[in-house]
């Protein structure tokens, strides 16, 4: 069982992340695919701006951080130039889905072969709970203490529905790391976003619904219920895009 | 002004081939080893409006690369006529294609060279070899360039597309120059110094 | 002598970084550098090379900035209203000390401003443009041939100081077509091994590009202590100038850039007229030559700085020059652009006044 054992592409740094975060989790995933396919050696990953910025204390690979929002962008001049190399971007919701839309958009439709971690938790954690694009209706947060929708906030943005209806993407699911089934099944789905670029079949991505007990002002237990009852209401997990 | 340089400006309207005529007239100069500063007129009046370029030639060093007020003009259309005209330098020479232009230059002091480019070249038969009939009749009149460093631009420029357009320009260019022959000169055009 | 072809300044400039080994260009259209982008998406693949069409300015800096930690001579350009978008990844690029190359090719400001050439972002360029202390090195051509040097240098100064480079072009020289000699890129200095760039860790350690320093508590002061240091080198190596007749000049010119090649014209013509005039024109605007000014400053009863802007770069000649003598001004912004007669007319009422306070008249 590799699970039981520490994987050499993270670092034995303890992570700064608050209990019940699921970052940690998701690194664990993202870390043992690499360490599983051998490729810690070729990888080179991009940071977001969010709380997942100093990830590259935790990752035993290359790194950069990135201006907030451009990952996508960034592991685009980093992929095109070397291509034998594995890239990934791993980006929060406000990176990924407000001041990176674009960003992450356009490297979707030219089909950059990289691979695309995105975590959405559904709020703004490391500046302290303001709402996210895709904090959900009705929840409130530092920005939106009525509830988002109340003053035209709009709905939440669904990032794997949005990119589906691009004929450059390659692979789109959505899953969680709430539960032990839904932990393995985003494994298998990293792995597969892994593999694809490998195979050079393209744009991969896995949105992950993540726990913020910290700006959810809730307990670790009462946010794994909020993922399983509410965000998955909100953002049905499945594939949403599959070449193949 | 004690300027030992040619500042031309060429105008008509999109797709008259202005950005190639200035194209001819500044390889030509290149070729005779001259100083060239060439410039094409940018932005959102490609289609419909004037288009126009400017080529700056001189046997010193060139300082001003932007024509503002040239001494010599191709002008190609009616609206070039009435926008640049004014421009000119005074003592500053002039060619029109008659062929587009009903109302004459109303400036007085300025030579002028005649040319029915448009129609010569339907008669070559390429409506599109005007541009080059009137660099003919310009060379011809002035002695700005020597014809064969034209020609040779000429070849440069067509060589690598079709050789059968280099055939119809030079049969352009010549048949621009005897027309200028063929109606004088109104006035010594000169040669740059 | 080679033989020399007729090229647009913007050709130039892209053949001249294709020719430095340039394999990676990211843009987004904007006139008057368009020609950049086309020449380049052209180009690129006949060498081996990358050319992307970016879907923004944020976009195209941020690919450069990953293609610059991949180890690939790179670069961007756009004009004014998109180098202030590229603004945020320049400070990030400077924060990171990662080589690259950036061009603007000025037009007219502020806001969207119009197409015609201007020299109004010189602030932005020498003084920052981005947030933090940083400094990107500012090359300023004036000719066509020029742009061809300076843009293969800007490629080894930005290797050998780690630190991105701008041509700060404009309108009219990006325009403008010269005949041009395409010499072949000989690199001007030791150019140090990359051993900072991002390729996976096979048989090192991980290495990280970042520009947080959070920890230790004091290490952004370190960080920034030791850019400062590095821009102190640069200052002390890299200053460079043209003078033109500046020893008996009465008056000095000093313009950069497309400004600076008219200015030499009004010089010509003023000595005709009897009035010594000289030049002298930064061909690095930062490092701005200040002792080259200084010097200038000694021998010259004024100086007129003339520039396509309200006054901007005549703000470091008058640092520069630190009350040696008087500087005097001609500029606009807007596309406004200076003619040898109008700089020649701003140089004889000078003259006029300095006789005039000389026969003791005032």
């Amino acid at each position: 069982m590799p699970t039981l054992k520490r994987t050499n592409v993270l670092t034995e740094v303890r992570t700064h992340y608050c209990p019940g975060c699921g970052h940690g989790i998701a690194h664990r995933l993202v870390a043992e695919v690499i360490e599983e396919l051998g490729i810690r050696e070729k990888t080179i990953a991009v940071a977001p701006v969010g709380c997942a910025v100093l990830m590259y204390d935790y990752f035993n690979c290359d790194m950069t951080e990135c201006p907030h929002g451009r990952p996508p962008a960034m592991a685009t001049g980093i992929k095109r130039t070397q291509p034998d190399k594995i890239v990934f971007t791993y980006q929060g919701d406000g990176d990924l889905a407000a001041i990176g839309t674009a960003e992450t958009i356009h490297a979707a439709n030219r089909g950059e072969n990289i691979t695309v971690i995105f975590i959405n938790n559904a709020i703004y954690g490391m500046t302290g709970g303001q709402m996210a694009p895709t904090t959900l209706t009705g929840m409130r947060s530092t920005t939106s203490q009525d509830g988002r929708g109340e003053h035209g906030e709009g709905p939440p943005l669904k990032v794997c529905e949005l990119l589906s209806t691009l004929d450059g993407v390659c692979y789109l699911e959505r899953t969680a790391v709430s539960t032990p089934k839904d932990v393995n099944a985003t494994k298998r789905a990293i792995k597969k976003a892994f593999q694809n670029q490998i195979d050079g079949r393209g744009f991969s991505l896995v949105e992950v619904l993540s726990m913020c007990p910290t700006d959810w002002k809730l307990s670790t237990a009462q946010s794994v219920d909020f993922v399983n009852n509410e965000m998955k209401e909100a953002f049905p997990l499945g594939v949403y895009k599959d070449k193949g | 002004m004690d300027r030992h340089e040619t500042r031309i400006i060429i105008a008509g309207f999109g797709g008259q081939g202005i950005v190639l005529i200035g194209n001819v007239i500044a390889r030509a100069a290149v070729i005779e080893g001259k100083n060239v500063v060439g410039m094409v007129s940018y932005g959102a009046e490609m289609r419909g409006g004037t288009a126009n370029a400017t080529v700056v030639i001189s046997s010193d060093e060139i300082f001003d690369p932007f024509v503002a007020h040239p001494d010599r003009a191709i002008i190609l259309n009616q609206p070039s006529l009435d926008r640049f005209e004014p421009q000119i330098e005074k003592d500053g020479l002039i060619l029109t294609n008659t062929s587009m232009i009903q109302r004459g230059p109303q400036r007085t002091d300025l030579a002028r060279i005649k040319v029915d480019a448009t129609q010569i070249a339907h008669q070559i038969g390429n409506l599109r070899v005007a541009n080059i009939v009137a660099v003919g009749a310009f060379i011809e009149h002035t002695n700005l360039l020597s014809m064969s460093s034209i020609e040779q631009a000429v070849k440069d420029l067509f060589s690598n597309k079709n050789p059968k357009l280099v055939e119809i320009n030079l049969k352009a260019l010549h048949a621009g120059a005897e027309q200028s022959r063929a109606t004088g000169k109104s006035r010594p055009g000169g040669a740059i110094s | 002598m080679g033989e020399k072809i007729l090229l647009k300044g913007n050709e130039v400039m892209c053949e001249a970084a294709v020719q430095a080994g340039c394999r990676f260009f990211a843009g987004y259209p904007i006139t008057p550098q368009n020609e950049v982008p086309e020449y380049m998406s052209k180009r690129m693949p006949q060498v081996g090379g990358i050319f992307v069409q970016a879907e923004s300015e944020l976009a195209a800096i941020n690919m450069v900035f990953g293609a610059s930690l991949s180890g690939a001579r790179c670069m961007t350009s756009s004009s004014s209203p998109g180098i202030s978008l590229k603004q945020e990844g320049i400070s990030y690029i400077a924060a990171a000390e990662l080589p690259c190359l950036i061009a603007n090719i000025q037009r007219g400001g502020p806001g969207l401003g119009n197409i015609r050439a201007s020299q109004a972002d010189y602030f932005q360029a020498v003084k920052g443009g981005g947030h933090g202390d940083y400094r990107v090195i500012v090359l300023a051509p004036a000719s066509v041939q020029e742009i061809y040097t300076l843009t293969m240098n800007a490629f080894d100064w930005a290797d050998y100081y780690r630190n991105p480079v701008m041509i700060l072009g404009d309108g009219i020289s990006g325009q403008m077509a010269e005949p041009v000699e395409i010499l072949p890129y000989e690199p001007i200095v030791d150019l140090p091994a990359k051993d900072y760039i991002l390729d996976g860790c096979a048989g090192r350690k991980p290495r990280v590009v970042k520009t947080l320093v959070l920890r230790p508590t004091d290490g952004l002061v370190t960080h920034n202590e030791h850019l400062q240091g590095k821009y102190k080198r640069i200052e002390a190596e890299l200053s460079l100038c043209e003078e033109y007749e500046t020893a008996d000049a009465e008056i000095v010119i000093a313009a950069y850039g497309i400004t600076a090649r008219i200015a030499k014209g009004a010089a010509r013509l003023a000595r005709k007229k009897g009035i010594a005039v000289g030049l002298i024109r930064p061909i690095t605007l930062w490092p701005f030559p200040s002792d080259a000014f200084a010097a200038v400053a000694k021998t010259a009863g004024q100086i007129l700085t003339v520039e396509m802007s309200h006054g901007q770069f005549v703000e470091d000649v008058k640092l520069a020059v630190n009350g040696g003598c008087p500087v005097r001004f001609l500029g606009k912004g807007g596309g406004w652009y200076p003619t040898e007669d109008t700089i020649l007319e701003k140089i004889e009422s000078m003259a006029a006044a300095s006789a005039t306070i000389a026969k003791g008249e005032l």
